[in-house]
């Protein structure tokens, strides 16, 4: 699974897209790739919000990821 | 007509032609642009950076949203990206409607919505930091 990764979020996992690591549980829902995210990379605690796409729409939490979708992970955003 | 776009630079002028129309007596416009200060520290740049795709649905929706709320003529949501000086725009947003009261409402509801939703990232750089806005509370 590839997640794109924008902003500070990039910055936290040192790279512009991260791929779940085999070892890892497969995440299959939104929730459940959050808590991957904030196992290995504890810096994403410390944000004022983290959110998920999946095909460019924000996701709620119960959200079934499936192989095919694009995934992104929205730190805080800060446009304007 | 909505004029949804992210671009490398912004030209202001074009704003008025955008949102031009012959059933409008009001036309509002918000320009957002680099300060030189924040909090008391001297900022050398921002840098823009979006989810290019997911911004433009969003910017989409937000101004469906006002042109439903406000029966707006026209509306205008321009963000731009990559590296802005002091006093370059960074975003425009605008609306157009029969009289002005709606298209006062509907332009702060264009750029407050924007802040809130539009995945787009601002970093301010300082002369020895540089910062992601809004990240940590």
């Amino acid at each position: 699974m590839k997640v794109l990764l924008f902003g500070i979020a990039k910055d936290i996992i040192g790279a512009s897209v991260f791929e779940v690591p085999a070892q890892s549980k497969y995440p299959s829902t939104v929730k459940e790739l959050k808590d991957v995210l904030v196992v290995l990379f504890p810096e994403f605690n410390k944000l004022s919000s983290l959110a998920i796409a999946v095909n460019s729409e924000y996701a709620d939490e119960n959200i079934i990821l499936r192989a095919e979708d694009e995934i992104a992970i929205i730190p805080p955003v800060s446009g304007g | 007509m909505k004029y949804i776009e992210i671009v490398d630079k912004i030209d202001t002028a074009t704003a008025y032609k955008n949102l031009s129309h012959p059933s409008s007596g009001g036309i509002c416009v918000f320009v957002g642009a680099v300060r030189d200060f924040t909090n008391n520290e001297s900022v050398v740049s921002l840098e823009f950076e979006t989810y290019k795709a997911m911004a433009l649905k969003e910017m989409d929706k937000i101004a469906d949203e006002a042109v439903d709320k406000w029966q707006l003529n026209k509306v205008v949501v321009r963000h731009a990206v990559g590296v802005k000086h002091v006093e370059e725009p960074v975003v425009i947003v605008g609306a157009s409607s029969a009289h002005r009261d709606a298209c006062f409402e509907a332009c702060r509801y264009l750029i407050d919505t924007l802040k809130e939703r539009v995945p787009i990232w601002k970093k301010e750089v300082f002369s020895n930091k540089s910062v992601w806005v809004s990240a940590h509370p």
